[in-house]
């Protein structure tokens, strides 16, 4: 399987006026070609982090070490103009909220037709045509009126479209995807979720989706990775890690998540808080909230090592097989 | 609870909603007349005491204007909130107060509703100190340190301030702070949408806890279906200011009667990758129109597929079509 990026030890880290915080930790994974890779955790989990590093689009206080290829192109440290070549043509990202990526005071086919001028050398013409095409493409009626309009004359879901319009223009062979469905309606969201996975198909473009929906991860992703206090705690195919968690955390997530299907009596959440980043408990991170923990697990930091066959990994020590009922607390 | 509580038979519900209208005027320019957003329109509904209410809907529906209606934050333009069977819209400011000790509210973002000012001790007992004066501050702080224990705050912290504390923590102080004047009913507003999913959980299974240990009755308002299911006895369904659907969760997830429930439904992500591939997702056309211009008779008719001219002339009345199950279509019993 060829990998689209290969992600090696990469660390983030934010300087603060008299100390630093440390968000993404020994992150190491690839991406296959064509695959799309759910990338699931909460709030602080560095789920983003990761991504807008890989990017370039740390905030001025943050700092990425390690690497990440695209092929032989190495992201990490690359200057910004550098950068420019590949963004926005070979690797994409769109967020949550449309409006605040979108320029309020251009017209969206100026947006979008810009993008191929720059990356593809097109004229204006062109350029036009073919952003048109991709609207239309992606679901928006009318387009020709639809590109003439502003971002704030169009619906929530109409700007999310644009954008994935905008990333995909180029045939991107990476799309990150930032909580894209979160802000929208489920009825919405449904329509969304349909459409990435028809155009992943289509355009053979791997996703990275950055959710903390894991409704959304089971409708369509093949791999996910959980992330916990800025580390890879579990990687996996989304069925080995959804029928059969072999991290206490991802078990956690699973147990805490109400399923429309069946009303249990009671939800199994985890207990606590998750970790302040800045003081993360000596051992495995996840220790004071654990139900499997023992003394090792203070003493050291499980490692993210293989399990079992094929490219499944987990980051703890306990060898048992997860139920919910063992748990202890 | 000391205070002796009015008799709830059948014929009086614990809250009832009749014919409910709220309209928004909503500024243009200086010279133009406003326009007129119509937010909620013919809702009628009762709520049974010791029930949770689920209400959902997509942005836009009128969810929380409703919720904000019955406990009177709102006024509404016209129709009646009934609480044990007297008209809260009657009454005035002074007796509304009164009543805010059987109905309280939790809001969804919980940092945003707390008094940055004032400690959590403090925030707990602002509710009991304005409702209750009666009350003395020894049996303030003694009941304030019972809430705490309730909602699994630690009592030493009825000192600090809300900034310390995660979303969570905030959304216990919250919770707190509804249930110090021991309310009846307890509108919750999307109380955990702003949260982690563990987090989620831990809050939910709270509330369904004090829901048995103080007997109350909630209303619970949110757009996540997955969670309404978990939690309510009954669900209501708002479509753009109008009642859709109104049937238990267990009638309403097996055998949806209206065509938007049957959509909503099924664009719910459903947690689990082998139904979740299985599953025939009906997706729903387009859009919510806006309710400044909704369409005419069914508002749900132009994203409706099984939508005839008479969808457009005519608004479906809301039908009794079993004992306490409620649908607004003018083609249920064709499309099952």
């Amino acid at each position: 399987m060829t990998n689209v990026l290969d992600v090696r030890d990469l660390n983030v880290s934010f300087a603060l006026h008299d100390s630093e915080v440390h968000a993404v930790r020994n992150l190491d994974f690839s991406l296959h070609a064509g695959e799309t890779l759910a990338v699931v955790g909460e709030s602080g989990s560095g789920k983003s982090q990761s991504f807008l590093a890989i990017m370039g689009l740390l905030a001025r206080n943050g700092r990425a070490t390690g690497s990440a290829k695209m092929g032989e192109v190495e992201l990490v440290g690359m200057a910004p103009e550098k950068l420019d070549k590949y963004r926005g043509k070979d690797i994409a990202m769109i967020f949550q909220d449309p409006m605040t990526s979108l320029n309020p005071s251009l017209r969206v086919r100026t947006q979008l037709s810009e993008v191929l001028v720059k990356h593809q050398g097109y004229d204006e013409k062109k350029a036009l045509k073919e952003s048109i095409e991709m609207l239309e493409r992606v679901g928006i009626p009318a387009p020709e009126r639809r590109a003439a309009a502003y971002p704030h004359e169009l619906s929530g879901g109409m700007r999310q479209r644009v954008m994935i319009a905008m990333a995909l223009l180029c045939r991107p062979k990476i799309l990150i995807a930032d909580e894209p469905t979160t802000a929208l309606d489920v009825t919405v969201q449904a329509q969304m979720l349909d459409l990435f996975k028809e155009l992943t198909t289509d355009f053979g473009t791997a996703l990275v989706m950055i959710t903390h929906n894991l409704g959304v991860v089971a409708g369509l992703a093949d791999r996910m990775m959980v992330m916990y206090g800025g580390r890879a705690v579990e990687t996996g195919a989304v069925d080995e890690l959804f029928y059969d968690p072999r991290h206490p955390y991802t078990l956690g997530l699973l147990s805490s998540t109400p399923n429309p299907e069946s009303r249990a009596q009671r939800l199994n959440p985890i207990s606590g808080l998750p970790p302040s980043l800045e003081h993360l408990p000596p051992g495995c991170s996840f220790n004071p909230r654990c139900a499997f923990r023992f003394e090792r697990c203070f003493e050291e930091r499980p490692p993210l090592a293989p399990y079992g066959a094929g490219e499944r990994r987990k980051a703890c020590f306990y060898e048992g097989e997860l139920l919910p009922e063992e748990r202890s607390a | 609870m000391s205070f002796v509580e009015p008799a709830v038979t059948a014929e009086i519900p614990l809250l009832k909603i009749e014919n409910l209208k709220k309209t928004f005027s909503i500024p243009t320019s200086l010279f133009r007349r406003p326009l007129t957003l119509t937010a909620l329109e013919d809702i009628n509904f009762t709520v049974q005491k010791g029930e949770t209410l689920g209400i959902v809907g997509e942005s836009g529906c009128g969810k929380s204007t409703l919720g904000r209606c019955i406990l009177q934050l709102i006024a509404p333009d016209e129709g009646k909130v009934l609480w044990l069977g007297q008209d809260l819209t009657e009454l005035r400011s002074e007796e509304m107060r009164r009543k805010r000790q059987d109905l309280q509210i939790i809001f969804q973002d919980p940092l945003a509703s707390l008094n940055p000012r004032m400690t959590v001790g403090e925030i707990i007992a602002d509710p009991l100190k304005t409702l209750r004066p009666d009350v003395s501050r020894t049996e303030r702080r003694a009941r304030v340190i019972r809430m705490m224990e309730a909602v699994g705050l630690l009592p030493e912290m009825i000192n600090r301030y809300p900034h310390e504390f995660s979303g969570g923590q905030a959304q216990r102080i919250g919770i707190a702070r509804a249930l110090i004047t021991e309310p009846k009913l307890i509108v919750c507003d999307e109380p955990v949408s702003a949260l982690d999913v563990s987090i989620q959980a831990q809050i939910l299974n709270l509330l369904s806890e004090l829901k048995d240990e103080f007997g109350l009755t909630l209303v619970f308002i949110s757009h996540d279906l997955s969670v309404v299911r978990h939690v309510s006895d009954r669900i209501l369904v708002l479509y753009l200011g109008r009642i859709a659907e109104l049937a238990t969760g267990e009638q309403l997830y097996t055998d949806p009667k209206h065509p938007y429930t049957q959509a909503l439904l099924t664009a719910v992500p459903i947690p689990d990758p082998k139904k979740a591939r299985e599953r025939n997702i009906v997706a729903l056309m387009g859009e919510i129109p806006s309710p400044i211009n909704p369409p005419s008779g069914c508002r749900f008719r132009t994203r409706c597929r099984y939508a005839i001219t008479k969808c457009a002339e005519v608004i479906p009345p809301l039908e009794e079509i079993s004992t306490g199950r409620l649908v607004a279509c003018h083609r249920w019993k064709e499309i099952d």
